[in-house]
């Protein structure tokens, strides 16, 4: 079996700060906006080599997206900056009518998604934004897994014409992509080959499934761990093809299960491969205040509960 | 009379309990905290009229909502010194499975707190609804609440401060905390907002200043005119000029320490600028 190691740690909002500032360089169409929050956004490098394309909004999330819905109109190409919660249910109507009804190209970058945002609370710890924003007609979506991934991602949107949900957090988390890759909107990534049971994953929760295979291949399950990173549109294939081989089928996100990459999946396999599946994700709960580590313990979202989705999962095949 | 003695102690031992609390889990917002330690010593102790216990509707008694939910330091040590829960769970701040969650809740059910805050700009159409509910409810009693500066950008409290007037919401005093501050800078350097003195004038409603907003006479003496202005068919403002980081030097004047938490050394010099006075929880 395949298996990934790592010798570095960092934030997923890093990478999102490291291509806004390629992005600076090679595309002068980039522009981007934030409400007061640009550390937190690591956005200082973009601020600092493009000061003029860059717009300091405020604390004023609504105002923001309906100003880079305006700036797509002279062919900018706006990227906005603040956390996931503030990025998303704040402002649903000015995304859903400004920016996906009207077709525009924005991209919504949001950190500090999920529970893994931490000690501040269930104020912040939005739980629902896939949900809401897969909702959106002709919204891509998109959850990346590492520093690397995080950063082709955001190169990769500015390309792509049309509305995007970028979404990524705070932790240091384990970089295991390349920092090389070319990133492709909607096609899933195979890390390992297996033959027992498909693990997809997105975001936080794509190097848990890995430490996850790891015992789990100790034990003698064959696990193939898939990385979705694009919750919209979905890989359909990758994930018929593998559970065509292996029957059954574990999905893991740092999300509720209501609205999640997991009930897109169940729809992909409803319609064409009916096929057992467990869900590690939140269950229709907030969260609450902790360490991420702690959080994602409590409310089941690491590789023990992965593990633990596996084992009962393949039983029912 | 208020014994100004006794609450410029309770307020140094807020402002120790808040530092406190952020060092230990290295979390949370001391500035605005520290800013508001005197309005909240003077609002819980000399101007709130509260029964006994905490009862959510508060039929009968002075309401209080907190807009700006990241202060939380300062809300959560004095609502214990004042006797809403036990001094010492103000050790579990941030916490796992804590009452005192980062931004207050009513989610964990911690008495004193009767709305959710922390996403900005929400909380002045609450307390608008608590006050016309008063109304409802032919309860003479005050909705008190607090914004941060920084937090009036958000365009919910222009729809709330046009409602507020429109609808003669005169038994509401809103506070904002105007220590000039914000998380990316000054408020000047963010977004300037001119003269928010002629903006909520314009919108309707009774202004006035507390210049010296870390004195605690000068806000009892403010807020008692704030107090004497209800009731006239409009809704109160109170600009409330404060020092971000008030009584730790180092802290004072900036944006730096919005939302970080001391090191060892820090705290230690920001405790001794602050000598204990009723004890630590
Ligand atoms: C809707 C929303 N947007 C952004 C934030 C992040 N945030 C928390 S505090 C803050 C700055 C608030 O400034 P101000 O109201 O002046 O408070 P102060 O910094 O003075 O304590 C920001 C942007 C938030 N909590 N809610
Ligand atoms: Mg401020």
């Amino acid at each position: 079996m395949k298996t990934y190691t790592y010798t570095e740690k960092k934030d997923t909002r890093s990478g999102f700060g490291a291509g806004l500032a390629e992005l600076g360089r090679t595309n002068p169409n980039v522009v981007a906006l934030c409400a007061d929050l640009i550390g937190s956004l690591k956005m200082n490098e973009f601020i600092d080599e493009n000061p003029e394309r860059f717009f300091q909004i405020g604390i004023a999330e609504a105002n923001m997206m309906g100003i880079a819905a305006g700036l797509t109109i002279g062919g900018k190409i706006p990227f906005t900056g603040t956390f996931a919660n503030f990025s998303t249910g704040r402002v649903y109507d000015q995304i859903r009518q400004s920016i996906a009804y009207s077709g525009k190209n924005v991209k919504i970058c949001a950190s500090h998604a999920g529970l893994t945002l931490g000690e501040d609370g269930a104020t912040h710890q939005i739980l629902e934004d896939i949900g809401l924003m897969k909702m959106l007609p002709g919204m891509v979506v998109i959850n990346p897994c590492d520093y690397n991934q995080t950063k082709a991602a955001t190169i990769a949107i500015a390309d792509y014409d049309g509305p995007v949900y970028l979404r990524f957090g705070r932790p240091s988390v384990p970089i295991f992509t390349p920092a090389d890759q070319k990133f492709e909107i909607g096609k899933a990534i195979k890390f390992t080959e297996g033959t027992d049971v498909t693990i997809v994953a997105t975001g936080h929760l794509v190097w848990e499934a890995l430490e996850a295979s790891k015992v789990l291949n100790e034990a003698g399950i064959s696990a193939e761990v898939i990385n979705i990173h694009t919750i919209k549109p979905l890989d359909n294939k990758a994930i018929l093809d593998s559970v065509a081989k292996t029957g059954c089928i574990v999905t893991a996100e740092e999300h509720n299960f209501l609205g999640g990459l997991g009930e897109s999946v169940a729809r992909v396999l409803a319609l064409h491969h009916p096929t057992p599946q467990e869900f590690v994700a939140t269950n229709d709960t907030f969260g609450e205040s902790g360490t991420p580590v702690q959080l994602m313990d409590k409310y089941g979202l690491n590789s023990d509960a992965i593990i633990k989705a596996v084992l009962k999962v393949i039983k029912r095949k | 009379m208020p014994n100004i003695k006794e609450l410029t102690d309770l307020t140094t031992q807020v402002r120790r309990d808040i530092i406190r609390m952020v060092h230990k889990v290295n979390s949370g917002h001391p500035g605005g905290s520290l800013g508001c330690a005197e309005f909240f010593v003077s609002l819980y102790q000399e101007l709130l009229e509260t029964k006994e216990g905490f009862n959510m509707d508060g039929i009968g008694e002075d309401l209080f909502f907190l807009s700006n939910g990241h202060i939380s330091p300062v809300y959560y040590s004095v609502l214990a010194r004042s006797g809403y829960f036990p001094v010492e769970e103000l050790n579990t701040f941030r916490l796992l499975d804590s009452r005192l969650q980062g931004h207050p809740t009513t989610h964990e059910g911690l008495p004193g707190i009767r709305i959710a805050s922390g996403s900005l700009g929400q909380g002045m159409s609450v307390a608008i609804g608590a006050a016309q509910a008063k109304k409802l409810n032919n309860d003479n009693h005050l909705i008190y609440s607090l914004h941060g500066d920084g937090e009036l950008q958000e365009g919910q409290n222009w729809e709330a401060i046009m409602y507020a007037s429109a609808k003669k919401v005169d038994n509401l005093i809103s506070t904002i905390d105007l220590n000039k501050q914000q998380i990316d800078g000054s408020t000047d350097d963010v977004l300037p907002m001119g003269s928010l003195r002629a903006k909520f004038e314009a919108f309707g409603w009774t202004v006035l200043d507390i210049e010296k907003g870390n004195d605690i006479e000068a806000i009892l003496k403010g807020m008692a005119k704030a107090k004497s202005l209800t009731g006239k068919g409009k809704p109160v403002c109170v600009l409330l000029h404060t020092v971000m980081g008030n009584g730790i030097d180092f802290m004072m004047h900036t944006h730096a320490w919005h939302g970080k938490a001391p090191n060892d050394e820090q705290l230690a010099i920001g405790l001794a600028q602050n000598p204990e006075t009723l004890g630590d929880y």
